[in-house]
């Protein structure tokens, strides 16, 4: 089990969510991903995206302009 | 516009199977990827064909001038209302997968050369359709899966929904009869999902024109209460004025190009062109002033100090004419365009800085054929 950060900030929506989502396929079950994105629908869409695909959401948060969404690869 | 005749469409035959990993699905749930746009029309389509017990996955493409979601997320008075993402939303009514596809560089040759023209605007519909339908195909092969179904209705679209048009994308795409319209598909020639017996046709439709009616009774039937209806359609090619702003670039730069940042920046901003070698984007809200000034660097930009006011890109080559003329517009649009002078600082893209005091001008000084 890995940790690994993707940046995609300045991206807007669904670019950050294209990225998480090819990022995630190379990843392991298990390994989590920190996505960093500037487009508020990230905090929506990421979350969104996880759920349809059934890998777990661990954290969203806004930290000024920024917004982090956390994830477990789930098989 | 290539014409096509209006006999009846040409018969398309079962292709070959080309990957292994389909022949391997025989006696397996038959698995259909389903384009899912996020409107109503696609998200019927998988429901009807997830009503069959087919295994459904949704894909969505991503062109850099879908709608979904960008001014949403520039363009400051928008973000009070509630974001989402409608392809994923309606993925998540239907309990499917989506898979969202970046094909923006793909996309280019699409808009530059379409096959099969235009639209009222510079929207490529027809050739758009059957590039998508293609890109689902080679998904489909990659991932094993079976056929191919969209959200298309007969007589829908006046280019890619027409009776003889819709032949031309299922051939064009190398679906073939792999490509399956729930919605109208009694209306049309039997598919190879029909003829196999792994849909059954008799519980597909026959939607046909432009009401909305039926698809919103099936909507209600199906309890989909909060589905996305784009009034102005889910791409900016559609879009009149963001056409003419594409026009007016392809014909300043003098050929049919664009890079990913450029359809970007039609998107955002009042556009006004005050000479043939340079137009100015003018920011409208701090939405916009916070998208355009991750640009800022790539050009010359002003911004007033003496008042509030927009940030302004200059797109071409000014010179201090120019730039005064700029100057002037740009102070029309902020906070101090009522007085008498407004000082702005103006940077080059080298970084250097200056500050010009000009008087703002006057609206109706400001001829309508400047504004794109």
């Amino acid at each position: 089990m890995t940790h690994f950060v993707l940046d995609a900030r300045q991206l807007l929506c669904p670019l950050p969510v294209i990225r998480a989502q090819n990022r995630v396929a190379e990843l392991s079950p298990g390994d989590t991903l920190e996505v960093q994105a500037t487009d508020p629908g990230a905090l929506h869409d990421i979350p969104a995206w996880c759920r349809v695909h059934g890998h777990e959401v661990l954290e969203t948060r806004q930290e000024g302009h920024e917004v982090i969404v956390r994830l477990r690869v789930v098989a | 516009m290539t014409v096509f005749p209006m006999s009846s469409p040409p018969p398309l035959a079962v292709p070959p199977i080309v990957n292994p990993h389909q022949a391997a699905t025989v006696g397996a749930p038959r698995k259909a990827v389903a384009l899912i746009s996020g409107g109503l029309d696609s998200m019927l389509a998988a429901r009807l064909i997830l009503d069959q017990g087919i295994h459904v996955e949704g894909i969505n493409f991503y062109t850099g001038f879908c709608v979904e979601g960008h001014t949403h997320a520039i363009r400051h008075h928008e973000r009070a209302k509630p974001k989402r993402n409608n392809a994923l939303w309606t993925a998540e009514q239907l309990g499917i997968k989506l898979h969202i596809i970046d094909v923006i560089e793909e996309y280019k040759d699409v808009v530059i050369n379409p096959k099969h023209g235009y639209g009222a605007n510079l929207n490529p519909c027809l050739d758009c359709k059957g590039f998508m339908v293609r890109k689902a195909r080679e998904w489909m092969e990659q991932h094993g899966f079976d056929f191919i179904i969209t959200g298309e209705v007969l007589g829908q679209r006046p280019m890619s929904q027409r009776r003889d048009t819709m032949p031309v994308v299922a051939r064009e795409s190398g679906a073939f009869d792999r490509l399956l319209r729930p919605l109208c598909a009694r209306l049309l020639p039997e598919t190879l999902p029909e003829r196999e017996g792994w849909v059954d046709r008799h519980k597909l439709l026959e939607f046909n024109g432009r009401s909305r009616k039926p698809q919103m009774a099936l909507a209600e039937k199906y309890g989909f209460q909060e589905y996305a209806q784009p009034a102005g359609g889910c791409c900016f090619l559609t879009n009149q004025q963001y056409s003419h702003k594409l026009a007016d670039m392809w014909a300043t730069r003098g050929s049919k190009q664009y890079e990913f940042d450029d359809i970007m920046l039609l998107k955002v901003g009042r556009h006004l062109r005050p000479r043939p070698h340079f137009k100015l984007i003018v920011a409208r809200d701090d939405g916009e002033n916070n998208f355009l000034d991750g640009y800022r660097k790539r050009f010359i930009h002003l911004h007033a100090t003496s008042h509030e006011g927009p940030l302004a890109l200059i797109d071409g080559t000014a010179n201090d004419e120019d730039i005064e003329l700029a100057a002037r517009l740009t102070a029309r649009f902020g906070k101090g365009r009522e007085a008498e002078t407004v000082i702005l600082t103006v940077t080059d893209t080298a970084g250097n800085s200056r500050e010009l005091k000009v008087a703002p001008m006057p609206a109706n000084n400001i001829p309508p054929e400047w504004y794109l």
